[in-house]
């Protein structure tokens, strides 16, 4: 038997995490004259810590909610 | 005063901006050459600037915000034609910096273009039970030295520790054989860090988070077979994504 799946679509609520993944780390990279490199600073780690902490904190209110939907 | 923001670039005359809201409120449009266009907005320099962009970047509210609708013009745009998606955050001074961009580097959008063209990028996890220490088995070591209980738990630790090891084997080899499935049904893929329990919401432990290029052909193919391929363990897809992952050359 194969294991539990789940697939889910993006008409779903995606995932912030997810999109994360890919547009932090996505996409063609320009510079142009007024462009912040995401890549190039330590922005997104400062930031992923933040988020870290924000989401550990909002889920200890919605969790329940959230697994059981 | 304001900026211009880009979403994404695709072929001159694929069509207009989606008809929703961007990232600062504002109704997304095209710019363009004769060849390539970019679907941008345009946002107020306050707060789209490079401090304030930094200061964005700081705010979880305003992240999510600004990702989720960047994402969502990007795929909306990506609804009906083949297009390269932009990094978060880059933004021009002007219409003019954008169209010289896009004459810049237009061999490098095209072959983007190319590269992703039919074809929709598809996210694979895989969460299996915690590889941390198992629960220790109940009389493990304990027969032979019920009248030494230091040696029966040194000898209940290393079991417990060769339980886990085994565990974090099978965790890999499992992780290794959803990838490599999904891999035979995909043209390309990049692999993610696993996202923290915390972030993912799951109790079980992320092995893998890969995400895939599949040609629009073999989609229902990949789905079919990646969910069935965790063999136990829980195999999460999602998608389909724009093509964020496969924009650029792959590095290396």
């Amino acid at each position: 038997m194969s294991g539990p799946v789940s697939i889910s679509h993006p008409d779903d609520e995606l995932s912030l995490v997810d999109l994360l993944d890919r547009l932090l780390a996505g996409g063609v990279v320009l510079t142009g004259e007024v462009t912040i490199s995401l890549a190039e600073v330590d922005l997104v780690h400062v930031s992923l810590r933040a988020l870290i902490s924000s989401v550990s904190t909002l889920q200890q209110g919605d969790r329940e909610d959230a697994t059981d939907a | 005063m304001s900026l211009v923001w880009v979403y994404a670039v695709q072929e001159a005359g694929a069509g207009e901006a989606p008809d929703m809201s961007g990232v600062d409120g504002e109704r997304p449009r095209v710019v363009g050459t004769e060849e390539l266009a970019a679907v941008v907005g345009t946002v107020a320099d306050d707060g789209f600037d490079e401090a304030g962009l930094a200061a964005a970047m700081e705010d979880l509210g305003r992240i999510e915000m600004l990702v989720r609708a960047h994402h969502g013009v990007v795929a909306a745009t990506a609804q009906d034609r083949t297009v390269a998606p932009v990094r978060l955050a880059t933004v021009f001074r002007d219409d003019d910096a954008v169209t010289a961009m896009l004459r810049q580097r237009h061999d490098e959008f095209r072959a983007a273009l190319d590269r992703v063209r039919g074809r929709r990028e598809w996210g694979v996890k895989v969460y299996v039970d915690g590889t941390a220490a198992p629960p220790p088995a109940p009389d493990a070591g304990a027969a032979s030295t019920g009248d030494r209980p230091g040696t029966a738990y040194l000898l209940r630790r290393r079991a417990d520790r060769d339980r886990g090891a085994e565990a974090r084997e099978d965790a890999r080899a499992v992780a290794e054989r959803v990838a490599g499935t999904a891999a035979a049904c995909a043209v390309d893929v990049r692999r993610f860090a696993p996202q923290d329990a915390r972030l993912s919401g799951r109790t079980q432990e992320m092995v893998l988070n890969a995400t895939f290029l599949v040609d629009r052909e073999r989609e229902d193919e990949f789905r079919d077979t990646v969910s069935r391929s965790g063999d136990g363990a829980v195999v999460e897809v999602t998608g389909p994504w724009p093509p964020f992952s496969f924009a650029a050359a792959e590095e290396s």
